[in-house]
Order: C-alpha cells, then structure tokens, then sequence
C-alpha cells in the first residue's frame, strides 16, 4: 500500500450541525442524502457517526455549501 | 454524647428566618481555614464529593481542570436555580450565603481566580439582600466579590449561558465547545459551580474528607440537599445522607397527604417513576440510574392519586417548550409539537397514531440542541408516557376528573421552608 492509500485510510471524518447557526436551507440534505435526512421542520438529523471515506468528498461540499457555515466537518488524521 | 451526623449544611438554620450573619456563620462552623491549593484539591478529590448542579460531575476533576490553566477569571457561583420544583440553592444564598462564599473563596484560591461573582436570579429576591449583606460583611482584601443579576428563564441557569449572559450578552446556551474552563468568563478559563457544591467544599476544608465521608455509602459519600414537594404534609428542603431509602424521605417530609401515583426525580428535566417502585429506591446515584433516573439537583415531586399524570406533564411539557431558549430549530420547533400533541393526548382528542408520533419527535429531538433542554424535556415526556400509559385510553373515552397537582411553573419566590 502506497503512503497516500494508507494516509487515507487512517482518516477520520465526523460531520456535526453548529444547532444555532442552523436555518434549516437543506442544502446539505440535497448534496449528501446519504448522510443527512430532514427532520419534520427542516433541520438536518446526521445519520451516521463517522463519514465513510467514499463520501468525503461529497461532505466537504455539504460542509462548504452550507449558506451560514453551520454544518462542520471535523477531520483528523491519526498518527 | 457525639454530635449528630446531621444537619451539615443546614446547621444552624433552627427555624429561622433570617440569614446567618459572619459572627453566627463562624460561632457554627469556626474559622475558614487557608490551605494550599494542591490540598484543598487533594481533600475534596479524596471526599468523592459530586457536584451538585445535576450534572454530577466531580467537583475535584472540575478544579484541577481550571487550575492546570493560567490566567482563570473567576469563580462564579451559579446561583441561578431556575428549576421551579427546586429551592435548595435559595435556601442556602438567603439564609447560608456565608458558607456558600466560603467556598467559593476556597476554589478561587486553589484555581488562582481574580474574582469571585454570584450570579442569581432577579426574581430571587431574598438571596440578593442577603448576599448584599454577606458581601460587605466581607470586605475580602484580596479577592473581590460582586453579585451579577439576571433575568429569569429556565435555561438561564445552565452554564454557557450563564458565561455568556456575564460577557456582557444574552443569557442563553452556547455551542459548546469551549467550555468555561476553557474559555468562560472574559474569554479566560472559569470554575462555574452550584451553590451546594461549594457549601460542601467550605465543609471539607474545615472537617476533612473522612469527615465527609462518614455519612452516605462509599459509593455515593456525603449528605445532600433535596427538594420534595407535592403530596406531602410537608414539602421543603431537607439534608439527607447519601443511600437513605425513599420512604425515609418521605416520612422526613411529613409523609404522604394521600396514596402516591408517581414521583418525578430531577424536577421538570427529570423522569416520573410509578410510585410503588420509587418508594423502594434509595437516594443512590448507581440505583437511580438503573431505574432510569436520577436526582438531578435533587428534587423530587410527589403525584398523589387524585391528580392526574397526564395533565400535569401537559402542564410542564408546554412550559419547557415556551422556556427555550429558541436558538435551534428542533429544540423550538420540536417540543411546541410535543407539547401540543402531549395535551391533546391528556385531554384525549388525539389520533390513533399520535403516540408514536410523539415517541418519534422525541427520538429525533434528543441530542440535537446546542444544550441539553430538549434532552430533558423529551426524556421526560417519554418517562411519562411510560408511566401513565394506562390513561392514555381512559382518557379517550371518559373526561379526566382529577384535581390540579399544584406544580408551579415559573420562579417560586417566598416559599422558602425550613
């Protein structure tokens, strides 16, 4: 396995919603419905813990594309 | 003959109603010792001592993490207790505030504070004429000590609320984190702490931590402060130890004015627990929570038979949902659903299918507010669904006959009982 392959797989991805700055505009659900569904009102509900590497991707651009910043991707990288 | 175990924190207090002034508070409990503040921390790590908020936290983890820092700002003493079913922290800033400040002027030694500052509600009126006293009775040279004051509301207690509300903005939650022994009070590491907390660290310091632990069980050491209200002759604040069984609590209260259907721990944030199981609990940390409870800052409120479960968790459900704070979409959006759907379960003109529905919106609700106020308000919701199951269907076919339990809703100024 190359470095980068095996940097890759060591990192570890979490999406989490900033509840205050949240306003419900949805786009997150629409680019990454993989990962986040819609509540009755609008507000995001993150499905799972961790974000599988095949989608990191997509949650960066879920994440940039939020209009008040409000989803965060949180990205480590373990040693 | 050996002095009783009990009272502790309420030594002294014999009735009456007026605060304990410096002179009494030191006839009562002698000097305030100067200790080093590794020694302080050691002691009260070696208590147990839990603080008694409702976070349960242990104090000793709390002050090593704000005195590994530098640069800490300040104690704060929270002594906001917005929690209507609760008067314990009342009780001590109107009537015990010297104990109170004992320890606080402790903790800010042993973190290396600037200051010390109270914050309590507006409403709560008789602790901020005694705190005015206590304070000038200080006149602490190095340490200054002041009194904040802030509105009212039910999330204003909790503390990145309570941080913000001191920086000069809105007293509501935060997104956390950093929390305040990180970043708090001007933006500097900050011990916030109940008012009991450090009433018992003014105690430790003077007694010593086998002291302390003499009463209560080895796993749960120590005495504590309960509010019990409701169906009993007499509701109020009572200091029990640690391990002490249901029913010795209640009898302490007067006992029951009528057969209980249910008892709620943790006040309106807690869980209704039927009454025959409750009463055969003990005030355990380790045994509440296998039941699915807890004391939370130590309120219990008892249903008797004669009121109705249903109504009254309406009641305190549509409060919770009109105290948030509104800053998060589901916390907001979320508990006015509930809240609705929970009274027309109780007045029984809900849908087949509205349980569930309620159940579902409490799932999804949890966990995503910026603090923990829908936690605790669907953890309670479901506890009482749970609990008064069985009327969900009576109340469907007949009108609910049962008489208003009394639970208050909202600050409760002048009940202060001893």
């Amino acid at each position: 396995m190359s470095a980068r392959e095996r940097s890759a797989e060591q990192r570890t991805a979490r999406l989490r919603v900033n509840p205050i700055a949240c306003e419900a505009h949805g786009l997150c659900a629409e680019l990454l419905p993989e990962i986040i569904r819609l509540d009755d009102w609008g507000y995001p509900i993150i499905e799972t813990d961790e974000v599988p590497p095949e989608l990191l991707g997509l949650a960066r651009r879920a994440a940039d594309a939020c209009p008040t910043l409000a989803l965060i991707l949180d990205e480590d990288r373990q040693r | 003959m050996s002095p009783p175990l009990l009272p502790r924190l309420l030594l002294g207090l014999d009735g009456q109603a007026d605060a304990i002034d410096l002179r009494r508070h030191l006839d009562i409990h002698g000097p305030l010792p100067r200790l080093r503040p590794e020694a302080l921390i050691d002691e009260v790590e070696r208590s147990g001592l839990r603080g008694r908020g409702g976070a349960d936290f242990p104090a000793a983890l709390k002050l090593r993490a704000v005195a590994s820092r530098r640069r800490v700002s300040a104690v704060v003493v929270n002594g906001s207790e917005t929690e209507p079913a609760s008067l314990k922290d009342h009780l001590l800033l109107a009537r015990l505030p010297h104990l109170v400040l004992d320890g606080a002027l402790l903790a800010a030694e042993a973190v290396g504070a600037e200051e010390v500052i109270v914050k309590v509600d507006e409403s709560a009126r008789e602790a901020i004429a005694a705190l005015e006293d206590a304070i000038r009775e200080r006149r602490e040279r190095e340490l200054s000590i002041s009194l904040a004051i802030g509105p009212d509301g039910y999330v204003t207690g909790e503390e990145s609320a309570v941080i913000r509300f001191l920086n000069g903005r809105v007293p509501k939650p935060q997104f956390v984190p950093p929390r305040p022994f990180e970043r708090g009070y001007r933006n500097r590491p900050t011990l916030i702490q109940n008012p009991e907390t450090l009433a018992q660290i003014a105690l430790v310091a003077r007694h010593g931590e086998a002291w302390y632990r003499e009463l209560g069980t080895v796993a749960d050491p120590g005495s504590v402060l309960v509010t019990i209200s409701g169906a009993v002759a007499h509701p109020g604040v009572y200091e029990l130890a640690f391990g002490t069984p249901m029913t010795d609590l209640v009898q302490a209260a007067g006992g029951p004015v009528e057969p209980l259907r249910a008892l709620l721990f943790g006040g309106y944030f807690g869980t209704w627990i039927g009454a025959a199981r409750a009463m055969g609990l003990t005030l355990a940390r380790e045994e509440l929570n296998a039941s699915g409870c807890s004391l939370g800052a130590g309120v219990i409120f008892a249903l008797g038979q004669s009121a109705c479960g249903l109504h009254e968790s309406a009641r305190i459900i549509g409060y919770l949902a009109e105290q948030s704070a509104g800053q998060c979409g589901p916390c907001v959006h979320g508990l006015a659903a509930i809240a609705e759907s929970v009274a027309a379960l109780a007045d029984g003109v809900a849908h087949e299918q509205e349980r569930s529905r309620v159940l579902r919106w409490c799932s999804e609700v949890r966990g995503r507010g910026a603090c923990h106020h829908p936690n605790g308000a669907v953890r309670f919701v479901e506890s009482a669904l749970k609990v008064f199951g069985e009327d969900l269907e009576d109340h469907r076919r007949v009108r609910c006959q049962a008489l208003p339990a009394g639970l208050p809703l909202g600050p409760q100024t002048g009940a202060l009982i001893r």
